[in-house]
């Protein structure tokens, strides 16, 4: 296969990907390293380190649409970042010691688990709690516009949350993935943020935090221009689709389809990682 | 003094960083875009491969050699400056992040969001030297 065709089959899956990961709400991004390795033979750390930018400019893009309706949390985002950022740039230190198949297997098991965790509602684990002093002290208790008119929120367990938070950079940081599911739940379940503020905050962070580790891929090497191209572009216009069409689709039967891919491309990387073929 | 603050309120820095982030985006991805045209257009029939990780050469890797690249119209190069400022993006949005803190005279955030920017440069330019 020539760079030409190459890229274009490569920008073609990176489209598709995008497109589901914004429809269902899981993130093109981590569909594409499997297809990257296992439809095309491409070693994972150039698939890794060619995803993680492409994370970015889905972050961004979507962060531009969402800072207009006022739901992110700046102060909960900013606070959470010393936690994503340090584990970001700890796990893609990490990302350059660890066996490939090592990294495979655990691509695979993270995959499997952000399937099983968007396929069913998650229940809070801060109920009935009541708001952190530390949250108090921090100025992160906020508000957010509804309908009928702004609601006010206080926010939980804020240490508990940072924990989340370092493991969620640290599995970014390792795999090249924007760990959006992991976010969510530490800011949904832990901290007791409402749903549309924990989904935009969570995606500020994921730019930011995949910018910690994507300037140690660059200096060791791992992020190709000519493999990157197709996956970012593609990605963006693929997501950027998916949010046009998005009020428009129903989405359940999209979600059940592309969980099931979601699925398969697991255990196939669990598989490849176990009999060493990754 | 009164007016310096509402012109800094959380609104209006979110507005700002949208379109921030929007502009970012386009012109990485327009950058990567004429760089991905240069680079087909010469190197598109030579075959691609990626089976074997070798790593990307030196002037590939930091901002002085892709820049050098760059002004020479290196395809590869300037989608890597392309793929550059994307990274650039997010930082620059904290960077910003920390002004806006400072406007409000939020000292605590001017420091939790300048640890964040002193995470971000240290991995972009100086995790080079070590290890």
């Amino acid at each position: 296969m020539n760079c030409c065709e190459f890229n274009f089959l490569v920008g073609l899956v990176a489209t598709v990907a995008g497109l589901l990961g914004s429809l269902t709400g899981l993130g093109g991004g981590i569909v594409v390293t499997p297809a990257l390795t296992l439809l095309f033979g491409v070693d994972i750390r150039y698939a890794i380190g060619a995803t993680l930018v492409s994370v970015i400019a889905t972050s961004s893009g979507a962060a531009a649409a969402y800072v207009k309706e006022g739901f992110s949390n700046i102060r909960v985002g900013m606070f959470l970042e010393i936690a994503t950022t340090f584990g970001a740039i700890l796990g893609a230190l990490m990302a350059t010691k660890t066996p490939t198949s090592a990294l495979g297997i655990v691509f695979g098991v993270v995959l499997l688990y952000s399937a099983y965790a968007s396929s069913r509602p998650q229940p809070s684990l801060a109920e009935g709690r009541g708001g952190d002093p530390l949250a108090e002290r921090l100025g992160m208790n906020s508000s957010y516009p509804t309908s009928q008119g702004p609601r006010s929120y206080v926010v939980r367990r804020v240490k508990t949350g940072f924990g989340l938070m370092f493991g969620a950079g640290t599995l970014s940081g390792l795999l090249g993935i924007g760990s959006g599911a992991l976010k969510v739940i530490a800011m949904d379940q832990a901290m007791g943020l409402p749903f549309k503020v924990s989904t935009t905050t969570s995606n500020f962070m994921i730019g930011v935090t995949a910018a910690a580790s994507a300037g140690i891929y660059l200096n060791r090497g791992y992020i190709d221009p000519g493999l990157a191209m197709p996956v970012v572009l593609g990605v963006l216009v693929g997501s950027l689709l998916g949010a046009r069409l998005l009020p428009r689709v129903k989405t359940r039967v999209l979600r059940l389809v592309f969980g099931l891919v979601v699925v398969v491309l697991a255990i196939e990387m669990i598989y490849q990682g176990v009999t060493g073929r990754i | 003094m009164a007016k310096d603050k509402r012109r800094w309120t959380d609104r209006n820095v979110e507005v700002l960083v949208g379109t921030l982030l929007r502009s970012g985006v386009l012109l990485s991805a327009g950058v990567v875009l004429v760089g991905g045209a240069l680079y087909l257009l010469s190197q598109g029939s030579t075959p691609a491969d990626y089976r074997v990780f070798r790593g990307e050469p030196t002037d590939l890797r930091g901002l002085p050699g892709i820049l050098k690249g760059v002004l020479e119209f290196h395809g590869r190069s300037l989608i890597q400056f392309g793929l550059l400022l994307l990274i650039a993006t997010p930082i620059a949005r904290v960077g910003f992040s920390a002004v806006a803190f400072f406007m409000q005279r939020d000292h605590v955030y001017v420091w939790i969001t300048l640890i964040v920017l002193g995470f971000l440069l240290w991995s972009l330019v100086g995790s080079g030297f070590v290890f």
